[in-house]
């Protein structure tokens, strides 16, 4: 892809027109430098969309809807073929934009699939099949010997999922190395047997998505190598800029650095705890001081969202150790747990400095036995979450609509209800993030306190 | 005096042959110490099997073999002083064994293996040191199920909560087999409170992360965390095959003729109070709690109470079951809670998790680490598991002998070694065999093809 000066509008480019890209190599266009940045800004505006729809836990139809909808409000151009270069100049130049850290990829990484497996799902069978065989996933489809000998099976986990239609002898399924579908596989929604799945035609999405997400995932960091090696200096006076500038205006900040309120220190936390904690996190830290112990989910959920608020390494240490230690000893401390806490700290392993986890990515836990991490709106009984919004003092008819919007599923909704509720004032943006939560109270309480000071 | 050199002192009386103490014979009083490990690092414990196990035949003379293999395994050692060793790796059996009995350690533990010798980590920068290799592994942990075991709390265990292991051995054995088409599978006591699985099979050394995370979720039913008391929630018309096969074939069984009676499950009001939470149905739940109040005034069957009333549910569920929606699966969801298998999903789903080797020995039961046979996992009784001190007496019961090879043999540890090696060991070894020789073959076909092109 060659970027040129503005106001020189390149002739569309002599290639295929493919409805659904598969983005295999950047292609030979030429763009505006204006087109660079509007196009990516209009492909954000789905990616986020997209996002936004996972944090709400929707439903795969509604995923679909959902990204229909936003394809067309953004990406629509009256002539097809500029539809299709739109789609992949804006692809590549995102590439660019998320390439450059881990949590990027990841969370780039993440949307482009989900974007990809619903238009995969709104194309019909024979572009499926096409789209297959461009993938080199050229399965064996099962004879009709094999297919009625399995048939029992097949209908038992057609019945297991609701809305699967039942299979019948005219259906096309694939038997595929389970390997190939972990996703199917643990949603428990294909039969296996001795190694293999049994893949129906309409699940032949998951083994594509794989795909698409193994190419891209190594495409990125090859992207950033590219990056850093020959395109972040020769461009610093052009592309880098609006690159740079991409990510951070439409993701929002992620909370690694603690900014707006500096440190906190270890007398403060139990204050700020009461005030300014989102539920998540209240009910973390009142499970440490209560058992003096929280499983791995819970100390990472918590450790992390503590060194976002400000928590210094070394205050860490000892905030965590205060409380272990009258369980198990801070001998046992210092040689089980110590390590993992300056681990979050980038000063051990790999040395990345974690980020506090989002929303999207708690409501997404799956808390076990023991396990007190999680997104109480989502995985609390409806009897315990009422209890524990009785105790932060919210009124019965707010919790009446927290409830309400529990059951819907709009999690990050009713955490925004819980906080306006608890602070007595709007909170227009939502709450996207544990640390969002916290700074927002913070500077409520700020403003209150120097009004009445 | 500690109480270790108590024992230590009598340990000593014994050896010189004291004549008040000649009527104990060989006795050995029980107990956990270094002087017994010494012992049973330096007579009893199978370095050797352990070495080929881990070596996956690349210790042989065949051109396929990868000589640097075993070197590349994660050891780690906790020694006596709470002093935790991670990363040892050795190049031979003879180093592993010094090792081992040198620093004679109260736990060891397995890691994955690495890109590079562990123990040469430093002279690497850390993205060159990944794990590329690891069995898949289960851990399953008996105070996992405290709320649906009445016998025990915590860390005990005794025969009537023990058959929830042995339902988790059989429901997840058959599976890895039948389902993902595993076959080197070993199973072992975990010394205390649970069982350890170690697929060893070659694709499944070869898993990814992802790959991990699908089969433990395929296995996960179990959502119940701290803050929900809903255990198991069956969705949709029916069961997955697995989970259908899993009921018929084990659970029901089990929670019937043995889980029901033995832990007394609906006995009390509390214990059965928590079963008709389960109920989705007021008037069923009234009626049932109206009978069984009434049935203790007057108890006078002669049928086990509990029967009886597992009787009267199902029943009555049975009779309603076409009227409301949510009952469908009622007694199933029952069943489901009361015995299927919890699984730590997170030793599963990382590579990098480690997991204490077969026959350590438990600091706490003093019980040796064995290998379970899946196929008569009923009998196996975790109260009679050998202990250090009772296989030290037979030692001494067969006095001094030349031959210190196969001292294992005239204890009862030569069953759990005999059985390791028979039914593990060497069926997984001439796999291994195999695999390495038609790997090699189909390499050479190819460099021939390549040669004639
Ligand atoms: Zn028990």
């Amino acid at each position: 892809m060659e970027i040129i000066g503005p106001h020189r509008r390149a002739p569309a480019a002599d290639v295929v027109v493919l409805t659904l890209p598969l983005y295999r190599s950047a292609p030979p266009l030429e763009v505006t430098l204006e087109d660079f940045e509007l196009f990516a800004l209009d492909r954000l505006r789905v990616l986020k969309g997209i996002s936004d729809g996972l944090s709400r836990g929707k439903k795969p139809e509604e995923m679909e809807k959902l990204v229909s909808e936003l394809w067309k409000a953004n990406m629509r151009h009256p002539q097809a073929s500029e539809e299709v270069n739109k789609d992949i100049i804006s692809h590549f130049v995102l590439r660019l934009v998320y390439c450059r850290t881990e949590d990027l990829r990841k969370w780039f990484l993440s949307m482009e699939t989900t974007l990809f497996r619903y238009r995969f799902r709104l194309q019909g069978h024979e572009v499926q099949r096409a789209l297959m065989a461009e993938f080199d996933l050229s399965y064996k489809a099962v004879s009709n010997a094999e297919f009625e000998s399995v048939k029992d099976k097949l209908v038992q986990v057609a019945r297991s999922m609701n809305h699967q239609p039942l299979p019948s002898a005219s259906d096309t399924f694939f038997k595929v190395p389970f390997e190939e579908v972990p996703e199917l596989v643990a949603g428990r929604r294909v039969f296996i047997h001795k190694g293999h799945a049994y893949v129906a035609m309409n699940q032949v999405v998951s083994l594509v998505v794989t795909q698409f997400r193994s190419n891209l995932s190594k495409a990125l960091i090859l992207t950033n190598r590219k990056w850093t090696s020959t395109i972040r200096e020769p461009e610093k006076d052009r592309l880098t800029p609006i690159v740079e500038a991409l990510c951070t205006s439409y993701l929002g900040p992620d909370y690694s650095q603690p900014r707006e309120f500096g440190e906190i220190t270890i007398k403060e936390i139990d204050q700020v705890a009461k005030s300014s904690f989102p539920l998540c996190m209240q009910h973390l830290y009142e499970k440490l001081k209560e058992d003096h112990h929280l499983k791995h989910g819970g100390r990472m959920q918590l450790g992390l969202f503590l060194k976002g608020v400000g928590l210094k390494l070394d205050d860490a240490l000892a905030f965590w150790k205060a409380e272990f230690s009258q369980k198990v000893g801070s001998e046992r401390f210092d040689k089980e747990y110590a390590y993992s806490i300056r681990h979050n700290y980038g000063k051990e392993g790999k040395r990345t400095d974690y980020t506090p986890y989002s929303c999207q990515k708690v409501i997404s836990s799956t808390p076990g036995v023991g396990d007190n991490h999680g997104c109480p709106y989502r995985h609390f009984s409806e009897e315990n979450l009422r209890a524990a919004l009785g105790k932060l003092g919210v009124s019965y008819r707010a919790v009446e609509e927290v409830m309400d919007k529990v059951r819907n599923r709009h999690y990050q909704l009713a955490c925004s209800l819980t906080f306006e509720a608890v602070h007595g004032s709007s909170c227009d943006a939502g709450i996207n993030h544990p640390n969002q939560y916290f700074s927002d109270s913070q500077k409520i309480l700020q403003s209150k306190n120097n009004s009445t000071g | 005096m500690t109480r270790e050199e108590v024992e230590n002192g009598r340990d000593d009386m014994l050896i010189d042959g004291c004549e008040a103490e000649q009527r104990l014979g060989n006795a050995v009083p029980d107990g956990f110490n270094v002087n017994y490990l010494k012992v049973y690092y330096g007579k009893l414990f199978p370095h050797g099997d352990i070495f080929k196990w881990m070596s996956y035949g690349n210790d042989g003379k065949h051109p396929a073999c990868d000589q640097s293999y075993f070197g590349r395994r994660e050891f780690s050692f906790t020694l006596d002083n709470d002093i935790y060793l991670r990363f040892q790796s050795f190049n031979s059996v003879s180093e592993l064994e010094n090792s081992i009995k040198e620093k004679c350690p109260f736990k060891i533990d397995i890691g994955p293996v690495y890109s590079v010798e562990p123990a040469k980590r430093n002279a690497y920068t850390p993205d060159k040191v990944i794990p590329v290799e690891r069995e898949l592994v289960f851990d399953i942990d008996i105070t996992d199920y405290d709320d649906v075991r009445y016998c025990c709390s915590g860390a005990d265990v005794c025969l009537d909560c023990w058959p929830l292991m042995t339902v988790a051995i059989k429901v997840i054995d058959t599976a890895l087999r039948d389902d993902f088409g595993f076959n080197h599978i070993l199973w072992v006591y975990s010394g205390r409170r649970g069982v350890h699985c170690w697929v060893c099979d070659g694709k499944a050394r070869r898993l990814t992360d992802e790959q991990r995370a699908a089969i433990a979720d395929y296995f996960r039913l179990y959502k119940g965390n701290e803050n929900n008391n809903k255990k198991v929630s069956l969705v949709g018309h029916a069961l997955h095959p697995f989970l259908i096969r899993s009921y018929t074939e084990v659970l029901r069984y089990f929670f019937e003729e043995k889980l029901l009676c033995s832990q007394k499950i609906f006995s009390t009001e509390e214990r059965f109070e928590k079963i008709l939470e389960m109920i989705p149905d007021e008037s069923i739940t009234s009626e049932l709690r109206g009978k069984w109040q009434e049935n203790r005034r007057s108890s006078i069957s002669k049928d086990d109470i509990n029967v009886v009333r597992w009787e009267q549910l199902k029943h009555m569920l049975q009779s309603k079951k076409q009227k409301a929606q949510g009952l469908r699966m009622c007694v199933e969801e029952i069943v489901f809670s009361y015995s299927y298998p919890r699984l730590d999903m997170e030793v599963s789903k990382r590579m990098n998790h480690l997991l204490k080797a077969p026959f350590c020995v438990h600091p706490k039961t003093g019980r040796v680490c064995v290998p379970i046979d899946p196929n008569c996992c009923e009998e196996f009784d975790p109260t009679t598991v050998p202990t250090l001190s009772k296989l030290l007496e037979e030692l001494n019961m067969g006095g001094l002998r030349a031959d210190v090879d196969n001292e294992w043999d005239r204890t009862s540890l030569g069953k759990s070694v005999r059985f390791f090696r028979s039914s593990f060991l060497q069926p997984l070894l001439k796999s291994c065999k195999e695999e390495m020789e038609s790997s090699y073959n189909s390499k050479l076909q190819q460099s021939k093809n390549s040669l004639s092109w």
